[in-house]
């Protein structure tokens, strides 16, 4: 049976590439980069090539500070939590801008500040996914402190515009932090350029190791420590540096930059042939338009089927695949991008996420397609939704339908 | 948290073979029709449970001899996740050959143990468990369809959690026999909303009638009102009522009498006196902030012999751990 991987907004395959120059960081060249012998200075070449790998993939300059931290859940908890306690805590300020369609990184991280006493302001999105520049300006005040909104969404794709929310903040004088996780790689991204004055992201989203992510932090800005001990990364994130996985992180980048144009043009038309094939099932549906979402992904709602069940079937067949809805997840919640951008109730649990990379061939596609139009008619035909009523009960059903 | 919690599992590796057998080929799914119900000489009955919009929608079909109230066939279809159609399916096997009021007997908790590999191991996780409910709801409704009655009829109780089906009798006899004071305490006595979390609170999964943080908070303040009324009715027929027992109110006024009694006389005879400031409950103690007046104000006894006369007079009267502090 065929094995098709179609979850790398999740995690990606390590590059075989990456992994080769992250070898020799384990057995061969294994001293702690802070001493002071050979054994610890012989990493510090290669240190240097990734981290000037990373500042050229995404347009850093000089005087810009890219820290290497362990995920991106921890440089979205650190830029949050940072300005909390340089601009809140002391009375400055006491408001953070963000939207209702962000990582649970940023998300649990808002509502946890809340309980501090931190004012939230959870934009929503409109039906394309994305929240409007406009909408950010309505809701800046004297008192906010910070503006967190993803760069793309990693349910549906949708691109955010981030250079006019940059050039608001700007206009504004608050900070604007971007999580970028879903950016690199997938689309351009110069945060000179779009003038962000904070972004996070993580390697295994891009071909990368897990365990590796950076905050960039435009001109060095102050920011309190989330993790105190050693001078590492000059003092502003302790703990011996993952060698391996910062030398990972940084060919990482640079492929994921030197592959952009294969991104716009390859994996964007497997994923067009995916979307087509799939629009061509009756009453299913894909959210956004495509030339405003990132070019791997895909999310469709199929009407009359559960995006578990679908899952499950996917799955039966060698695919892999996601999806927010209800019974996948702890909580039993719908997927909440779905309710975000106001799909119809009926289709918020019957949402599948199809995320493609540049590993991604032609025949997983094909093979893809036809399976997912046979889980499709298995589904269906046990669906209640498609099922037989006779007439006269339908009215009766009507009027004593609710749930529970 | 322990060691195996550490490390998130994915809920499908914990159903069971017969869940997932089901899931992939379920028996019982598809329509009958009524002509399926003239062949086999009974009546069709169609029952929807659920909707789509919640994640979950199941439509029963059963055809009853009219005579006997036998279920002579039954079928299923489902929008669910893969546990949904498994326990509807589960549920239409549990139902054939029975009488609809042997059938509205089948509970969730029926279902899930059928779909279990080995008695002592759960057929689904707990999330899951909210889905069997669904296929236990639906026979209610089908069979209050075929009576002409109301689903609610064939519940004798309340049930509060479905899933682990608790009833509101049960809920409140526990929290009092028990004395709880917190949701996670109910739910460690009873299980009720260990599962799909629904009847916590609202905003969860489905909308309630009845959730536990109600329950609770509603039971507890019954409680304090019947502690109340029996130290008042105590003190009313002249029983001796602890101090402990005693309302802050209560409390105040017992301090007030004893001083009165068998502290203030003989400050006065001195040319002093001393007020009751504050009242404080601290811990096991409880604290009494005084103040002296008059000649006691200075004098050099207020804060040994006399503070030490009247903490004394305060214990003995009320009880041990008393404190008084001079302000």
């Amino acid at each position: 049976m065929m094995k098709v991987y179609l979850d790398n907004n999740a995690t990606t395959m390590v590059d075989p590439e990456v992994k080769k120059e992250m070898d020799p960081y384990f057995t061969e060249i294994y001293g702690n980069p802070n001493s002071l012998h050979d054994f610890g200075t012989a990493c510090h070449p290669a240190l240097r090539k990734a981290m000037d790998q990373m500042y050229e993939a995404i347009g850093a300059r000089d005087e810009d500070d890219i820290v290497v931290t362990s995920c991106a859940t921890e440089s979205n908890n650190w830029i949050l939590k940072g300005i909390y306690y340089d601009l809140i805590k002391n009375g400055e300020k006491d408001h953070i801008v963000t939207t209702e369609v962000e990582h649970p990184s940023v998300t649990a991280t808002c509502r946890w500040l809340e309980e501090q006493g931190v004012r939230v302001t959870y934009l929503p999105v409109n039906s394309d996914g994305i929240v409007e520049a406009h909408t950010v300006r309505d809701f800046i005040t004297d008192k906010t402190a910070l503006v967190s909104i993803m760069w793309a969404n990693n349910e549906t794709g949708a691109i955010f515009p981030i250079e006019e929310i940059a050039e608001i903040c700007k206009e504004k004088g608050v900070l604007f932090h971007t999580d970028g996780v879903q950016a690199i790689g997938k689309i351009p991204v110069d945060v000179t350029r779009a003038g962000v004055d904070f972004m996070s992201f993580s390697a295994h989203k891009f071909h990368g190791p897990k365990g590796v992510g950076g905050l960039y932090i435009k001109g060095g800005h102050p920011l309190t420590s989330l993790l105190h001990g050693g001078e590492h990364m000059g003092g502003r994130r302790s703990g011996t540096l993952n060698v391996a996985g910062i030398v990972g992180m940084g060919k990482a980048m640079e492929l994921a930059t030197y592959y952009l144009k294969f991104e716009e043009q390859n994996v964007r038309r497997l994923r067009d042939k995916l979307e087509d094939a799939i629009l061509q099932i009756p009453d299913i549906y894909s959210v956004g338009p495509r030339d405003k979402r990132t070019p791997n992904t895909l999310l469709v709602s199929v009407r009359g089927v559960e995006g578990e069940a679908m899952l499950w079937d996917l799955n039966r067949a060698g695919i892999a695949a996601s999806t927010g809805s209800a019974c996948a997840s702890e909580d039993l919640e719908a997927n909440p991008i779905m309710s975000a951008i106001g799909a119809d109730s009926e289709l918020a649990h019957t949402a599948v996420r199809l995320s493609l990379s540049r590993f991604t061939t032609e025949e997983e596609i094909d093979y893809t397609i036809e399976q997912f139009k046979k889980a499709v008619e298995r589904l269906r035909s046990i669906s209640s939704s498609y099922a037989y009523m006779p007439e006269n009960m339908k009215k009766q059903q009507e009027e004593g339908a609710h749930h529970g | 948290m322990a060691k195996n919690d550490l490390i998130g599992g994915s809920i499908w590796e914990e159903y069971s073979q017969k869940v997932q057998d089901l899931m992939n080929n379920p028996k019982n799914q598809g329509e009958l029709t009524e002509e399926d119900a003239k062949r086999l000489g009974g009546e069709l009955i169609v029952a929807d449970f659920g909707a789509e919009s919640c994640g979950d929608a199941v439509r029963l079909y059963w055809i009853v001899d009219p005579k006997t109230d036998k279920i002579l066939d039954a079928k299923f279809k489902s929008f669910g996740c893969g546990t949904a159609i498994a326990s509807s399916d589960t549920m239409v096997e549990l139902c054939k050959g029975k009488t609809v009021d042997e059938a509205v007997k089948i509970t969730n908790i029926d279902v899930e143990k059928a779909m279990r590999d080995t008695p002592e191991t759960p057929a689904v996780p707990p999330q899951k468990m909210h889905c069997s409910v669904m296929a236990y709801d639906v026979i209610k409704k089908a069979a209050s369809q075929y009576k002409g009655v109301d689903m609610e009829s064939f519940e004798d109780e309340i049930i509060v959690c479905e899933c682990a089906r608790v009833s509101l009798q049960t809920l409140k006899e526990v929290i009092r026999l028990n004395d709880l004071k917190t949701v996670e305490e109910v739910t460690d006595y009873t299980k009720a909303g260990a599962f799909c979390k629904s009847c916590i609170k609202p905003g969860g999964h489905e909308e309630r009638e009845y959730y536990l943080v109600d329950i609770l908070d509603e039971t507890r303040k019954e409680m304090e009102a019947e502690k109340l009324k029996a130290t008042a009715d105590a003190q009313a027929s002249g029983e001796e009522v602890s101090f402990n027992d005693m309302t802050l109110v209560q409390k105040i006024k017992a301090i007030d009498s004893v001083i009165d009694d068998s502290v203030r006389q003989y400050l006065i005879m001195d040319g002093g006196n001393m007020e009751v400031l504050d009242v404080k409950q601290n811990g096991q103690y409880t604290d009494i902030y005084i103040r002296y007046l008059g000649a006691c104000s200075g004098c050099a006894s207020s804060s040994t012999g006399t503070l030490y006369a009247i903490e004394s007079v305060l214990k003995e009267k009320l009880d041990p751990n008393i404190r008084v502090l001079p302000i």
